[in-house]
Formats: C-alpha cells, sequence, structure tokens
C-alpha cells in the first residue's frame, strides 16, 4: 500500500502500576479451593493503586511517549480501552485535558473487545490525515480464583503519529471480523465470562490469526520468515508461540509477553508490547502485530531510520523496572472492587462535585498550571484573583500560564496520616517545593518502604483525586511520587 | 489613630462547663452550665446583657447554623445576638466581638459565650472541614494532625534536631500538661500518664501519637464583659482587664509562596508582635505570668514557645526540657490546667477556656493550681492549619 505523504509513528510510550503483586500471594489464598492455581504462581502480576485507573495510565503513557515533546500540533486522539471509568462522558476528553492538547481536537473512545488496541492504531494508521496521539489502556478485572485474576496484569501504552521523524510505519494489514465468542462481558457485567482454552486456542486463534496475518504479509509484500518480532498478545499460554509455528515464522521472533512482572494487560497489551519492542528495535526490522477478538486485525510495520533517534521518558522497560512486589492480597481485592473492607465513619464524607466549578477552572487544574504574575514574576498555585506575593497582590488577569507536571520538585514537610479516611493508608501529605519557586501541598503515592524526608527529589503523577461512590463520579488530579520505587 | 483595646473593657463574670464525654447534656444545656456560672460571678442578670457573642465550629452537631438557635437556647429576647466561627479560634472571635462593642461605647454589657459538642460526630478526632469548590479540585485531604505534624519535619529540618531528640521533647509537653490535668476539676482527663506510654503510643500523623493529640471533647465557656467603669459601679474591686485582643490571617504567603520554611507558625508571630505591642510588654519571657496555648498536638505548643517569643530562635526543646514551662519550674507555666490536652477541644469554647484559666489564676481562685500572684496571662488560639489559619491571641491582666 502507499501513502500520497508519508506517515506513521513517531514517538511510544508505556506505563505499568508500580504496584506488583506476588502471583504465590494471590495462589495461597485460593489454595483451599483452586490449588491448581500453583501452577500459575510464577512471578508478579501488575495492579492499578486506588487512585489508578485505564484513564490515569493512559495519561502516563502519553506522557512518556510525548517525552517533553510539544503537544500543539496534535489533532486528533484516539483512546482505547475495555475498562473505561465512564460509559457515557468522553474519557479521552480528560486526557486531552491533563495534556493540555489543543481545544480543536478530534477525540473518540474505542472499546468493547480485546483488540480495541489495535483496532485504534490501524485505523489511526490507515487515516494519516494530521498529527495524532493513540492511547490503550486497561485494567482487566479477573474474578477471584480465576486464572484471569492471576494472569491479568494492568498497563497503558501511547503512539504519537505523524509525518516527521518516523520511527514505524505500516506495509500492510488485513483485518477479519468473524463473531468467534471466545469470552464475553456483558455492559453491566463485573467479570468476563470464558469458554474452553483448548477450543479458543484450536479453533479461534490457530484458525482465524493465520487467516488474517497471511493477508497483511501478503499485502505487505513480505515473507512471513523477514518477520524480526512478532506481536501476539494473549493471556493464553502457549498461543504464540504455536502461531510462530503455524505461520513459519523464523525462531526467536516472538516478542516478551510481559508476563513475568506484569500480566496480560487486555486491550493495551499488544501495543504495551509494541511499545516495548520498538525500544530496542533497528531501522528495517519488521513486526507483525496481531489483535484477537471476535476476528482479528493483522498489521505489518517496518522500523524507520528515525527510531534510533527517538526515547521515551523511561519506555516500557523503566516502567517495569519501577516496581513494588507486594504479597497482601487482599488489598489487590479492594483495589479491584472484589471485596467490600470496614473504613469506618471517617469514610463517609461527601464528595460531590461541583461541576462548574471543575469546568471553571479546567485550565488551571486539570493539566497543573500555575500562574506567573507578570509583574513580581511569582510562580504561583492555584491562581486566584490576585497575586499571592504580599509584597505584589496585583490582580491576577494576565499571569503568564506555567506548566507544573514536568517541573522537577522535592519534599518541603511530610507526614504520614493514618487519621484521615484513605484507602491505601496513610496519607502522605506534605508541601512540595518545584525548582521554579512553585509551591502547594500535596499527596505523595506509592510509598512502600521508601522514607521521605524533607528534601527527597519526587515527580509529578497524574492520578483520581476522587471517587464518589454514591453518584459514580471520579475527579482527577496531579500528585507526587518519589523517584526510586 | 486607633489607640488599642488595653484596659477598655473589664471581665466581670466567666464560666466554663464540666468538659468531656457530657453523653448528659444537649448544647443548650451545655451552653446554661457556662453561662449561669458567669452570670452569678458577674452579679448581673441576664436582662442587663445587651448583646452576644456566640462561637460555634460545626454547624451539624450543635444547634444550627445562625444565631437564632442560641438566642433560643439562652432565651435571649430581643437583642443583637452574632453567631461567629473562626476555625479552632472561634471562641476568641467570639470575645473578640463582645470586647470590641463594649470599648466602642455602643453597648454597657455584652456575652461571650461558645460551646462545641464534638462527641455528636460519632468517632474521634475532628471531621473533615469542607474545604471549598475549588480547593476540592485540588487539595489533598488531610487531618488536623497531618496539618500541624508537619511542622515536625520543617522544625527539625531548620534547627537540625534529631527525630528522637524532638520525639522526646514533644513527649514532655504532653506529660507536662496531663501532670497539671491531675488538679484540673474541670478537665475531662484528669489522669496522669508516663513518658514510656507517650512514646509507645500508636501513630496519628507521624511524628505524633496517640498522647500527642488532643482529644475531642464537648464543652462551653462564656465571659460576660463591660467597661473599667461600669464594673466598679457593679462594685468589682479586683477587676481583670483585657491588655490586647489580636488576630492575624494568611493571605498565601506560607503555601504559595516559597519565603516559608515549614518550621514556624507565622500567623501566631504577627499577632503576637501585635498584641506585645497593645499590652505594654517589652519581655514576654520575663514579663508573663502564665500562658494558655493552643496545644491541639504537642509540636504546635512547643513551636509556640519560640512563636510568642518566649523561646528563643531553635531553644524550645532546651526550654521544654529544662521544665521552662512546667507548672512549677520557675519559667512561664504553660496550660497549667492541663491546656486542650487535658480539657479536649470544642471548638466553639477552648479560646474562652482558656481566658477562663487565666482570669481565674490573675483572681487567686485557682485552688490546688494558684500560681503565686500572677498579674498578666496569655491566651493563644489557633485556627486552620501552620499554614492557611488565624492566629488569635489575648493578653488579660490585673487592672491597675
Amino acid at each position: 500500500m502507499s501513502l500520497t505523504r508519508a506517515y506513521g509513528i513517531t514517538g511510544f510510550g508505556g506505563y505499568i502500576p508500580r504496584l506488583r503483586m506476588e502471583r504465590s500471594a494471590i495462589a495461597a489464598a485460593h489454595k483451599w479451593m483452586a490449588p491448581s492455581l500453583r501452577s500459575a504462581a510464577k512471578g508478579h502480576r501488575a495492579f492499578c493503586n486506588w487512585d489508578e485507573d485505564a484513564l490515569t495510565m493512559g495519561v502516563e503513557a502519553a506522557r512518556d511517549a510525548l517525552h517533553g515533546r510539544p503537544a500543539v500540533d496534535i489533532g486528533k486522539l484516539i483512546f482505547s480501552s475495555t475498562t473505561m471509568p465512564f460509559a457515557d462522558m468522553l474519557n479521552a476528553s480528560v486526557i486531552a485535558g491533563a495534556l493540555e492538547l489543543p481545544k480543536s481536537l478530534q477525540a473518540l473512545d474505542i472499546g468493547q473487545t480485546q483488540r480495541a488496541g489495535s483496532s485504534a492504531l490501524l485505523a489511526a494508521l490507515q487515516d494519516g490525515s494530521r498529527p495524532t496521539l493513540v492511547v490503550a489502556s486497561d485494567r482487566p478485572r479477573g474474578k477471584p480464583a480465576s486464572t484471569q485474576e492471576i494472569g491479568f496484569g494492568a498497563a497503558a501504552a501511547a503512539f504519537t503519529l505523524g509525518s516527521e521523524s518516523i520511527v514505524a510505519e505500516l506495509l500492510g494489514s488485513a483485518s477479519v471480523t468473524d463473531s468467534f465468542v471466545d469470552h464475553f462481558r456483558s455492559s453491566d457485567n463485573k467479570y468476563d465470562y470464558f469458554w474452553e482454552e483448548r477450543w479458543i486456542r484450536d479453533e479461534g486463534y490457530l484458525k482465524i490469526v493465520p487467516h488474517a496475518a497471511t493477508l497483511a504479509l501478503s499485502d505487505a509484500g513480505v515473507d512471513a520468515a523477514a518477520i524480526h518480532h512478532f506481536i501476539m498478545p494473549t493471556p493464553f499460554k502457549g498461543v504464540a508461540t504455536a502461531l510462530a509455528k503455524k505461520l513459519g515464522l523464523a525462531a526467536g521472533c516472538e516478542a516478551d509477553a510481559l508476563d513475568e512482572h506484569c500480566g496480560y494487560s487486555g486491550s493495551a497489551h499488544g501495543l504495551l508490547m509494541l511499545a516495548h519492542v520498538l525500544e530496542k528495535a533497528r531501522a528495517g526490522e519488521l513486526i507483525l502485530l496481531i489483535g484477537f477478538g471476535q476476528g482479528c486485525d493483522a498489521l505489518v510495520l517496518r522500523v524507520g531510520e528515525a527510531i534510533a533517534s527517538f526515547k521515551p521518558a523511561r519506555g516500557v522497560s523503566g516502567a517495569l523496572a519501577d516496581a513494588q512486589p507486594l504479597d497482601s492480597y487482599l488489598r489487590m481485592l479492594a483495589n479491584e472492587d472484589g471485596v467490600e473492607l470496614e473504613w469506618g465513619m471517617r469514610a463517609e464524607k461527601n464528595t460531590k462535585t461541583a461541576l462548574t466549578e471543575q469546568y471553571r477552572s479546567r485550565d488551571q487544574v486539570a493539566a497543573f498550571v500555575a500562574g506567573k504574575c507578570r509583574h513580581c514574576g511569582t510562580i504561583q498555585f492555584p491562581q486566584l484573583a490576585y497575586c499571592v506575593n504580599p509584597a505584589c497582590q496585583k490582580i491576577a488577569t494576565d499571569f503568564e500560564q506555567v506548566p507544573l507536571r514536568d517541573v522537577p520538585c522535592k519534599v518541603l514537610t511530610y507526614t504520614a496520616d493514618w487519621l484521615s479516611y484513605h484507602a491505601a493508608p496513610p496519607l502522605y501529605v506534605g508541601f512540595v517545593q518545584f525548582e521554579n519557586g512553585a509551591r502547594l501541598l500535596m499527596e505523595t503515592v506509592d510509598i512502600n518502604t521508601q522514607q521521605l524526608e524533607v528534601g527527597t527529589p519526587l515527580r509529578v503523577v497524574f492520578r483520581i483525586k476522587e471517587i464518589d461512590r454514591s453518584r459514580g463520579y471520579r475527579r482527577y488530579f496531579w500528585k507526587t511520587t518519589p523517584l526510586i520505587a | 489613630m486607633a489607640t488599642g483595646i488595653r484596659d477598655k473593657v473589664a471581665i466581670i463574670g466567666m464560666g466554663c462547663s464540666r468538659f468531656g464525654e457530657r453523653w448528659d447534656v444537649g448544647t443548650p444545656e451545655l451552653l446554661s452550665e457556662a453561662f449561669e456560672e458567669a452570670l452569678a460571678d458577674a452579679g448581673i442578670e441576664r436582662k442587663q446583657i445587651n448583646a452576644a457573642w456566640y462561637g460555634s465550629g460545626m454547624d451539624g452537631i450543635n444547634v444550627g447554623n445562625s444565631s437564632i438557635p442560641a438566642a433560643m437556647a439562652l432565651r435571649l429576647e430581643g437583642i443583637p445576638v452574632s453567631r461567629v466561627e473562626n476555625m479552632c479560634a472561634t471562641a476568641t472571635e467570639a470575645l473578640r466581638g463582645a470586647t470590641y462593642a463594649v470599648a466602642s461605647g455602643a453597648v454597657d454589657i455584652a456575652l461571650a459565650i461558645g460551646a462545641e459538642k464534638l462527641k455528636d460526630t460519632g468517632y474521634g478526632g475532628l471531621p473533615t472541614p469542607f474545604k471549598g469548590t475549588l480547593n476540592d479540585m485540588w487539595m489533598p485531604l488531610g487531618s488536623a494532625p497531618a496539618g500541624f505534624a508537619q511542622l515536625a519535619a520543617g522544625y527539625r529540618a531548620k534547627h537540625g534536631i534529631s527525630k528522637d531528640d524532638l520525639k522526646r521533647a514533644i513527649a514532655h509537653v504532653s506529660w507536662k500538661s496531663h501532670q497539671n490535668g491531675t488538679i484540673s476539676p474541670k478537665a475531662h482527663l484528669q489522669k496522669a500518664i508516663t513518658m514510656e506510654q507517650i512514646l509507645n503510643a500508636p501513630m496519628i500523623a507521624e511524628p505524633l501519637g496517640l498522647f500527642d493529640c488532643c482529644g475531642v471533647s464537648d464543652g462551653s465557656a462564656a465571659a460576660i464583659v463591660t467597661t473599667p467603669e461600669i464594673a466598679r459601679a457593679l462594685g468589682k474591686k479586683d477587676m481583670v482587664t483585657i491588655k490586647a485582643l489580636q488576630l492575624a490571617t494568611s493571605s498565601g504567603v506560607e503555601s504559595g509562596t516559597d519565603s516559608w520554611d515549614g518550621s514556624h507558625v507565622r500567623t501566631t508571630r504577627i499577632a503576637a508582635k501585635k498584641a506585645y505591642e497593645e499590652a505594654g510588654i517589652t519581655n514576654p519571657r520575663e514579663q508573663l505570668s502564665l500562658m494558655e496555648v493552643h496545644d491541639c498536638f504537642s509540636i504546635t505548643e512547643l513551636v509556640t514557645m519560640e512563636d510568642l517569643f518566649v523561646s528563643a530562635e531553635g531553644r524550645a526543646t532546651h526550654d521544654v526540657m529544662n521544665g521552662f514551662f512546667d507548672r512549677e519550674g520557675g519559667g512561664v507555666p504553660c496550660q497549667v490546667d492541663g491546656g486542650l490536652k487535658c480539657f479536649g477541644h470544642p471548638i466553639g469554647a477552648s479560646g474562652l477556656r482558656m481566658a477562663y484559666e487565666v482570669y481565674t489564676q490573675l483572681l487567686g481562685r485557682a485552688g490546688k493550681r494558684q500560681l503565686n500572684s500572677p498579674s498578666i496571662g496569655l491566651t493563644h488560639n489557633l485556627g486552620g492549619v501552620p499554614y492557611l489559619g488565624v492566629a488569635a491571641i489575648s493578653i488579660l491582666g490585673l487592672h491597675s
């Protein structure tokens, strides 16, 4: 295939939550009724902290991919997930707000299938009409004691697409759509229902994937044997190897399934594996990327020369290494809404969001933007009606806007609050001092065995600020975390 | 040109309820306890009160908002009654309203009264206040202990004090207050506790343990104020007058600019300077007979010693460990009645309870707690948190 103008992937990134549950702890918890889980009990699986979801992970993956590059030119955002926080409220708009994407953006939410990620990427590559950001994110939920629970993970991947400095381009593709129901989850259900793995592998993967892959290879004009990286995201062991053999792919081209320290991250997994592959890929290499779900997408990509000069902020490998191994299974279960715990009277707080205020303050709150006073230069958050500097106090209407989310910062004061209701106690709260002079009170998250002290360096991350369970809303803001896990 | 409040207003009567888990009374009865004692002490009747200021922090667990429920509770008929709130400095705010009304010449006799039924929340510690619709978008939700515990990190870092040394010093603060509480009949907690108990208590907000935090309790306190002339006409000879009454709020300097180092409470220092000037005090460490400060948390009291310029910069831990603030330490006794630590902190009442102790001491009525000829005392009442708050200071003294 050819396009009138070059277009392809120009950048990539990923995110995996720090929290990693030891699979042996999961198996041990269910040993009394599901002793066979022991065979799946190796390594760790990633899981979301209470204040993470598909949107927060998506924002972090996008920041990793953008890595300081300006987002002003992005004309389209496609967000894919099967675990969107909202069924009717444009989830992509939250990402757009957090990244300060232009308000003239076209934005889509795509989901409802395990191949949503590959479908999103394929559609964007085929469009080619403007710079695009594709974000795939998922925190698939496995029923307690299921093989899904122990095998699943949580992650997000992001890709910028455009016409300059292309790191990977689409050579060819094919899709098959066939109502092979390997599993399903209805709109109001919490968990998936899977049919037998043997049937899914033999009648599903091993018949449908080769069909689409062969068409895609032909469309791209390449031989199976020429493929360097085979990306076959699947929760089932052995499927990728069987397919590689069936397709006649070269030995050793199976991409790392990221099972040992992450787990299968649903509709994001194929794109997570792609972002990981691209970190080490060399110009000219060929990638076969599959997305499987009631049919199949098959994409053949070729790595471009520009691969040598692109680096994500820390990449999937950086996210993999930034791990906090934990063994408290109940904590993971609570985060996944799998158990009701007694949080006490203090948890009965009013979490209603004034949507009017949220909208009015969105430019400073959603993207964490401070104001710089043009008279005295004080950088301040929040931006109220007057400059905070007591020697200035001029009216704030023409503050220069200064985003804080990428500014180096450190602990000025801190404490571990055990009294406040918090879903991952204790609440670490204190003043964060930014290098540019701004400061504010912030929550610090993902603390395990690290000790906070005055001066500890921090970085800013996008998280859920508050979950309003009675109304089913959630609002987002920025928090800090120590640089080291 | 303003001349300040010094000696323009006299306190002719005060009352203070028994503080504690007052399951037996609602707010109206609690108010009545303090009110009856104040009226009897003043030697006046209800109908002689021309105006009232009612302090209450929380609408949901008292008689409700506005002044009307309080006027109903106390049967204040047809007079101006104002309900005031300034977080934990509410009671001093009530005293301020009554005092200024008298000083302005607008009224002859005014009442300041406050009450809180914190035990009606159903749990320990203060409920989380509403922070405002914009702050809800970004401000972390922390408890009151978390707001003040941060002072420990800032203070340690600034003065190079080890975690252990600071922990011992703040433990002594609580220990000393509990010792005082054993002879304080209106206090909620009247048992002594050991340093070991304090140091090993469960953590509330690092480094504050259970015994570094004042408890919640129910209580009320009241003051009746008038001019010294009217007081003399009513037969008062020994008289306590207000020497200073100062508040200072923060405009956001601590929490929004990089000029504050997290180690002290700016608003206390600003209010203290103004209060000492108003009262004519030039050397508080030498001149103050006693202090009742806002010991919501032990670290607050320790830092406040420097913020009130009684301890030199960085020397509060030394003064504390040397017993300078102990009742019989030979310095300036602090929390002689046991403080918030032993009374608990019913928000609407605390500032007036502090004034009650200073008043009682000045008039020689403090029984076992009586200090030797005190002449001037200070109350310090903090609303909010160190970096977003209001400091309220009153200085009371014997009228010369």
